[in-house]
């Protein structure tokens, strides 16, 4: 297992009020992204455990991608990582976004 | 103004109780079984009770440890709710995993009042924490037993990928009823396990037809193992567990003297069965070979007409 | 002085029908242990010692499915004395048996085209040397070698029936056969067939009798698997994506109405997106009509809502018969009923009738060069290369194949301008175990070099890949201009490989297409200008292009999302083989 932290500064806060949400489920190829609603506005933070050691760099990448996308301000994102593709973690943080937007507690 | 792509102009149709329960994750069963937004969720992954022994392996963790649990309506009646997580290390008991469960069902206990819904989907318990998890299941029977004497019904529903095995099949066989889906499958021995241990020629594991035929939902209903069978969508297993609320009746010694002849009986009339062909030709259904492909509705009549269920037992 | 040619001085025991003789011999030692033509299976090994000779060139069915295994183990037996160095051509290396004649010694040298499950093992004896391998192959290759250079002189095939006099019966998975037994009996060649059951009258004569020598019944049934099945449960959200991009970027502009399909998930997820993506687009009758295809059983629903109007199939699949039977109007059909398949006609029909073939593979380069071959294994070419390439010798119109020439070269004058067949390849950017589908340098290359190959087993050449579709998007390479312009294309298109993250290391090009090609270099910074002009070209569409939201892809769109969906499309005809079920 490894562990990778990542912080940024993203442009607006993201929408909804939800406080908190979750997707995913931690399998092989798969992931689990819990997203909550507690950083100040303009912060984004991801911590990730995941299976598939050395793939720092793509990580960094994917992220930087999509807190540029989708602009997740104040909102911290803890993930377990099963060995997902790039592609694959692309999309649930991209899910994990829409379903935080809600409104909803 | 954000970007256009921040917000998906339609729902994913997850939302929907027509979806096959069986592909459903266990959140998104027990967010559509339940009546809309009813499900508040006790020990939510967002309080970080994780596995502490999967470390030991360099195995990924789970936030909730690969079960949901905590309370909800179902058509307005409040229940307790339970639902594992079948592709999180198979749906394998844990240490947390398995204390989750137990500390519902002694609430259920305390409470009284209000039934239980096991939406179990568990290959069993998990090899890395073998002895909490043996532990576990030990603990868990118990608290389904004494939930049930203390007057809670506690209802399985069975139609995961993982099926319902090992410890998982004891807990199912405790319940005061179960509702299975055609994918469901129901034993305490797993395929391989049999396989190994007896051989090839005494069970092929990898002769799918057979494993469901011996193990599968529709098996399960027709020997009456599982009181309901219904067909692989949320809603299915919505009505069902409303059902069983209504058709389970009080707990006693009476009802397990009953359940002593129901099992004795059975083993009496089909236990030189070689194969569960000949269970259901016993019980008089015509062309019993074809039962795995019968569509669920045609099943569910025939089920029914044959009568031979536990509504009456355990 | 002029030496005159006289006749008498012509030796008189010159003859023309030298291979004629010697086939009526080979026939005649075999003759003595048939009844007619009937050789009993205790006797198969003593036939092949009669009828084959040291040396002789040996087509051993083989065939992408079906494989006459009693023959195969039967010549495995064979004494070395009598059958050594045979020179094999097959289509297929698919048993373990056809691997044991060359560590026995019986065999010595291969003509092959595909070798799926044994690619490990017949690297392996390719390297160590138990193989002397004439050449890889494509299958309408090998089958056009089998009337020039590599004519069988005994065919073993295989057959679901045969009456006394020889007629047989192919069925559903007739394959390879009647082309091995065009060249093999019209050349003096000898046929024999083992056949699962002989009858007093065949369904039907797939082979007619005077082209078969002997007939040997097999107590099991033959070898046969199903290869084209895919469970639509385990089809992922990023195919769906992908299908979703080639169906509207692809499909839908050109207009494709008769293709090819590869065998794998990414266009399953495409054959299960017609009914339901595809309708919604309103494409039905406008494209994917006309098919060059196995009996692929994703294609179920799509043929049960009215989309497809006729198929052509290389061979057959496991649990399909009685779908196919009760479905004539769509599938090619006997008189009695049941499918009639021809690997070499269906070649034929993907090179020249098709407009489009779409497929995955392993491994793509930056010239657009593809391969399945990697270091260890050799898997051979099966049939893509017939289908994703462009026909030169096409000479009939189409819609889409004349729009895609003149995206290729819109400077040259119209009628002299040929158009182009479709070549798509699709995937996900990282493969299994995150293995990246985009790479420098392809394995294949590797392996030539350390086989010293003449050539690099190259599946499908770049120069005729037209477009690439991952989860990042469309890159059309129709439109690049140059060796760079193509390059950039695929990097952008490759998503976060190294080869998609190295595109920003490219200075001043014009077209460093980047952004759908990789992620995989720190600091990743976007040549935005780059990309933007490439977008405006229309090089690169990107998913929100072509009005496509990723989270829209999940697996409610699929038609069908389990085998069990199959089965009720097909109202219970479609019968899957056990290891697909789970019910």
């Amino acid at each position: 297992m490894e562990d990778l932290s990542f912080q940024h500064r993203a442009r607006e806060r993201a929408g909804g009020t939800r406080q908190t949400a979750i997707i995913g489920v931690v399998a092989s190829g798969n992931l689990e992204v819990l997203v909550e609603r507690i950083l100040p506005n303009a912060e984004c933070r991801l911590e990730i455990k995941t299976a598939a050691a050395g793939f720092g760099e793509v990580w960094n990448a994917v992220i930087v991608d999509f807190v540029e996308r989708y602009s997740p301000g104040g909102l911290k994102f803890s993930i377990n990582d099963g060995g997902a593709r790039p592609d694959t973690v692309s999309l649930r943080l991209a899910q994990a976004v829409r379903l935080i937007e809600e409104d909803g507690q | 103004m954000t970007a256009p792509l921040k917000h998906a102009v339609q729902l994913p149709a997850e939302r929907v109780r027509t979806i096959s329960f069986n592909e459903a994750s266990a959140r998104t069963r027990v967010g559509l079984l339940l009546d809309a937004g009813s499900f508040v969720e006790f020990i939510g992954p967002e309080k970080r009770e994780v596995s502490p022994h999967l470390k030991i392996f360099d195995l990924p963790e789970q936030f909730d440890d690969g079960i949901v649990v905590g309370r909800g309506r179902l058509d307005a009646t409040p229940v307790f709710v339970a639902a594992q997580e079948g592709r999180f290390m198979g749906g394998a008991f844990g240490e947390v995993h398995g204390a989750k469960l137990t500390g519902l069902l002694r609430a259920a206990r305390e409470i009284k009042s209000m039934p239980v819904l096991i939406l179990l989907d568990t290959g069993g318990v998990r090899l890395q924490e073998a002895n909490a998890g043996e532990l576990a299941i030990a603990e868990i029977m118990r608290a389904v037993m004494e939930a049930r004497t203390a007057g809670v019904k506690v209802i399985g529903l069975i139609g995961g990928r993982s099926g319902c095995y090992g410890g998982g099949g004891l807990i199912a066989g405790c319940c005061s009823a179960l509702a299975v889906s055609e994918t469901g499958r129901i034993a305490v021995s797993g395929p391989e396990v049999i396989e190994t241990n007896r051989g090839f020629e005494e069970f092929d594991s990898r002769d799918r037809a057979l494993v469901w035929r011996t193990m599968g939902g529709k098996h399960r209903r027709l020997l009456g193992a599982a009181d309901v069978f219904t067909d692989d969508t949320v809603q299915g297993f919505r009505d069902a567990a409303l059902e069983l609320l209504g058709l389970v009746g009080a707990f006693g010694g009476d009802k397990l003297k009953a359940e002593q002849v129901r099992l004795a009986d059975r083993i009496r009339r089909f236990g030189t069965c070689e194969d569960a062909v000949d269970i259901w030709a016993a019980e008089g259904i015509a062309h019993a070979e074809s039962v795995p492909d019968l569509p669920a509705d045609q099943f569910i009549s025939l089920a029914n007409k044959i009568g031979r269920t536990s509504r009456d037992a355990r | 002085m002029l030496m005159s040619m006289n006749a008498e001085t012509k030796s008189s025991a010159t003859t023309w029908q030298r291979h004629r003789e010697a086939r009526d011999a080979r026939i005649e030692a075999g003759s003595r242990l048939a009844r007619g033509k009937i050789v009993d299976a205790r006797d198969a090994t003593r036939l092949m010692e009669a009828v084959i000779r040291p040396g002789d060139r040996v087509c051993l069915e083989g065939d992408n499915q079906k494989q006459a295994d009693l023959l195969s183990s039967a010549l495995l037996a064979v004494d070395l004395a009598k059958v050594n160095n045979l020179h094999m051509v097959q289509s297929g290396v698919v048993l373990p048996e056809h691997l044991d004649l060359f560590d026995r010694g019986i065999a010595k040298k291969l003509d092959f085209a595909y070798s799926g499950p044994q690619s490990a093992r017949i690297a392996g004896m390719l390297f160590g040397g138990k193989i002397e391998l004439g050449a890889v192959h494509t299958y309408l290759e090998l089958f056009a070698r089998y009337f020039i250079d590599l004519t069988p002189h005994v065919a073993l095939i295989v057959a679901a029936s045969a009456d006394r006099d020889g007629n047989l019966y192919t069925g559903p998975n007739t394959e390879d056969t009647p082309t091995v037994v065009e060249a093999t009996a019209f050349k003096d060649g000898v046929v024999i067939a083992q056949v699962n059951e002989i009858v007093d009258k065949v369904p039907r004569v797939d082979i007619p009798a005077d082209r078969v020598h002997f007939i040997v019944r097999s107590e099991k049934p033959f070898f046969v698997e199903p290869l084209f099945t895919r469970d639509p449960a385990a089809i992922t959200e990023g195919q769906i994506l992908t299908a979703m991009l080639a169906i509207k970027g692809i499909y839908a502009p050109y207009g494709v109405q008769r293709l090819n399909h590869g065998i794998g998930y990414s266009t399953a997820a495409i054959e299960l997106l017609l009914p339901t993506y595809g309708e919604k687009l309103g494409l039905k009758g406008k494209i994917a009509n006309h098919f060059a295809l196995n009996p692929h059983p994703a294609l179920i629903p799509a043929i049960e809502s009215g989309w497809v109007q006729q198929i052509h199939s290389f061979g057959s699949e496991v649990g399909m018969d009685e779908y196919i039977r009760a479905r004539s109007d769509i599938y090619f059909t006997g008189p009695d009923g049941s499918l009639r398949s021809n690997r070499a006609f269906c070649q034929v029909a993907g090179l020249y009738a098709c407009d489009m073939f779409i497929g995955s593979t392993l491994q793509i380069d930056l010239q657009g060069n593809s391969s399945t071959i990697t270091t260890s294994r050799i898997a051979g070419f099966g049939g893509a290369p017939n289908m994703g390439a462009d026909a030169r010798g096409r000479r009939h119109p189409s819609e889409p194949w004349l729009k895609a020439g003149a995206e290729a070269d819109p400077e040259s004058s119209a009628l002299l301008r040929r158009g182009r067949k479709l070549v798509v390849q699709i995937g996900e950017t990282f493969g299994d175990k995150n293995v990246p589908l985009f790479v420098e340098k392809l394995d294949a290359l590797v392996l030539a070099e350390k086989l010293n190959l003449e050539l690099a087993p190259i599946m499908i050449y770049g120069d005729d890949v037209t477009h690439i579709v991952t989860e990042e998007g469309v890159a059309n390479l129709l439109l690049c201009r140059n060796v760079q312009d193509r390059e950039q294309a695929i990097r952008g298109v490759a998503g976060y490989t190294e080869v998609g993250l190295l595109c920003r290391n490219v200075q001043d090009r014009e077209q460093a297409i980047r952004g759908v090609a990789g992620y995989t270099e720190v600091g990743r910074g976007r040549d935005r200008n780059m990309v933007e002009r490439l977008r405006q070209r229309g090089v690169i569409r990107r998913p929100e292009d072509l009005g496509i939201n990723p989270l829209d892809a999940d697996r409610s769109m699929l038609a069908a999302r389990s085998i069990k969906d199959l089965v009720r499309w097909s109202s219970g005809l479609y019968a899957p083989p056990s290891k697909f079920r789970n019910w």
